[in-house]
């Protein structure tokens, strides 16, 4: 029973609506989980839920065979780490201190780290490949960066579980594959689940283990790439015209997303 | 290489120990200096204990000078620490108990105590208190929700509640007539010139142990500086947290308040200039705070005895003309 999460039956609602229905997924232990679907169906309160931000109105979640209501607070955070979307900048710490903060759920009384923390955090800095950058104030670095250095905070964390919240929305080219590559290398190097909200289709069908489609805070379906990501899913879920092949490095489905002008009239 | 150290412990005594010298150098300095002239030297063999008690300069060391340098390091302290509290909470380097209206309100709180005839402490400091709680509770609810992060909406609001303020007090103020007018507005202005070593003693037993509370929270603050949600996934009870700092630095604003009316921007000036010098650690910075605030209000004051030809002028007046022009250069720096 080698689980990182299992859910059984989430549901949540804001006011009088229903957000997510009756969510019920496993994600194997050291897996690269991510979650996809159209705006507005649910990731990111799914994610909130997972996290601990969230608690279900209904439905069972377990955090390594453990209900999460069962962790104390600095528990869970030593479990689960969480890399949300919005980060600010407002103030001028620098990249090392904010790995640094990725220690709290290890502290004593004070909150004062101690040598070995700040060994760890040096580890998830060159982990990340921001030994430059390190002494640097966070807001004079870019967006792509900012983002590695909110991923070694949360290593930093040494958690079983990161969570991640669209990593790679408002990155160039080059940074999504940099950071998905990295979530790969801290799947395959340290065994953690790496759990990952996405809006990339093709980027997920490339990088996950398994892969769950929500629509109207539903699971319209989920498992390995190829089973999820076809023409009938994503036509369902997104509701526009679609071309499904596979990708040119094999291995994966590739999703095109076929314009008005080019689609067959009937 | 012993790895239980404290990593921040260096940092944290450096900058204090550093706080602590300038703090003493401007205490000594204020009890040397007032509109009585007396040599250093006459000071020192009255500290040390060295010249018989009785004479004149005596009794105006130890029963002026002496309690008025000592509130106003305590004030300074209490004032920087909740400017301190306030950004972190925030999350706005802009945020002050004086310019959001929190120590408006405080004052409308207290100006009813004294019109009421009650002592300033217990009474004038809780009426006081039930002010600075008041507003605070106005501010929060006006920018609630999303708004809570955008800047301008945040501080229009503390504009509006601190005009608001104003006006309320300008008319308690119109409604008295006898001779508690003149200590009212003087007062107001923030004077620290009405104070016996009992309520110094008094103020100081209640700031003491805020001040041990908020540098315990001071990693959290640090936390929160990224968020709540990153706060909340890092292990911190944030309602917890928000609520007991909210709560504490409206209870120091509103103690000071009660003492020595509204000085302004303490809380906006050394925060930033610490922030310059030490980073924005909250762990090095609330010591920091403690102790530059304290250094900071104790020249002001002396300034504020020292300047006029005769008589004084409230320190307020001193904090105001320094910290109003550097408050306009944050916000235009701030906007870009």
């Amino acid at each position: 029973m080698n689980r990182a999460i299992t859910a059984k039956n989430l549901s949540h609602s804001f006011g009088e609506d229903l957000v997510l229905k009756n969510v019920s997924f496993q994600v194997p232990k050291g897996d690269f989980f991510i979650i996809i679907g159209p705006n507005g169906s649910g990731k990111t309160t799914l994610m909130k839920i997972i996290s601990g931000l969230l608690k279900p109105r209904n439905g069972e979640l377990k955090i390594l065979n453990r209900s999460i209501d069962q962790y104390h607070r600095k528990a869970l955070a030593r479990t689960i780490a969480f890399v949300p979307q919005m980060t600010f900048a407002d103030f001028p710490f620098t990249v090392t201190e904010i790995v640094l903060m990725g220690r709290s759920p290890y502290l004593g009384m004070l909150g004062l780290e101690e040598e070995n923390d700040l060994e760890i955090a040096n580890q998830a800095i060159a982990f990340t490949g921001l030994e430059n950058l390190a002494h640097r104030k966070l807001d004079q670095l870019s967006g792509g960066e900012q983002q590695r250095v909110f991923i070694a905070r949360a290593i930093c964390q040494e958690p079983d579980i990161i969570l991640l919240d669209e990593p790679t929305a408002s990155l160039d080219l080059a940074y999504q594959v940099r950071i998905m590559d990295l979530m790969e290398q801290l799947k395959t190097e340290k065994g953690i689940t790496v759990v990952m909200v996405s809006h990339d289709v093709n980027l997920a069908a490339m990088y996950a283990d398994h892969l769950l489609l929500l629509h109207n805070g539903q699971v319209l379906c989920q498992g390995l790439p190829d089973k999820v990501i076809t023409y009938k899913t994503l036509e369902a879920a997104y509701g526009c015209t679609l071309l499904v092949d596979e990708s040119p490095l094999g291995k994966s489905p590739r999703v095109t997303l076929v314009p008005r002008k080019y689609s067959i009239r009937e | 290489m012993n790895t239980k150290t404290p990593i921040l412990i260096k940092r944290v005594v450096t900058a204090s120990s550093l706080l602590i010298l300038l703090l003493g150098f401007a205490m000594v300095l204020g009890i040397s200096m007032g509109s009585t002239d007396s040599g250093i030297k006459d000071v020192f063999q009255n500290l040390l204990g060295t010249k018989e008690p009785g004479s004149m300069l005596y009794t105006i060391i130890w029963q002026i000078r002496f309690p008025r340098v000592l509130l106003a390091a305590l004030v300074g302290a209490a004032l920087s620490l909740g400017g301190l509290v306030f950004q972190a909470l925030l999350r706005n380097p802009l945020a002050e108990p004086y310019i959001l209206g929190i120590s408006g309100g405080s004052a409308i709180g207290a100006i009813i105590g004294i019109l009421m005839g009650f002592s300033r402490f217990p009474g004038v400091s809780l009426t006081a208190f039930t002010g600075s709680i008041a507003t605070l509770l106005l501010i929060l609810a006006m920018s609630s929700g999303q708004t809570i992060l955008k800047k301008d909406a945040l501080l229009l609001s503390g504009v509006m509640v601190n005009a608001f303020c104003a006006a309320v007090i300008m008319f308690l103020v119109s409604m008295t007539q006898d001779s508690r007018l003149h200590n009212i507005i003087f007062w107001l202005m923030g004077d620290l010139s009405m104070v016996d070593m009992k309520h110094v003693g008094i103020l100081a037993a209640t700031l003491l142990p805020c001040f041990f509370l908020v540098f315990w929270l001071s990693n959290p603050m640090n936390l929160l500086l990224m968020g709540k949600e990153m706060a909340q996934t890092l292990g911190v009870n944030i309602k917890v947290v928000t609520f007991t700092l909210l709560v504490v630095t409206s209870f120091m604003v509103s103690a000071t308040v009660s003492y020595c009316g509204l000085v302004g921007f303490v809380g906006l000036v050394m925060p930033h200039l610490l922030r310059l010098v030490f980073g924005p650690d909250h762990r090095v910075l609330v010591p920091a705070c403690v102790f530059g605030g304290g250094t900071y209000m104790v020249f002001c004051d002396l300034l504020a005895r020292t300047l006029p030809e005769q008589g004084e002028m409230p320190a307020g007046v001193i904090t105001a003309i320094i910290g109003a022009p550097l408050f306009i250069y944050l916000l235009k720096r701030s906007s870009r």
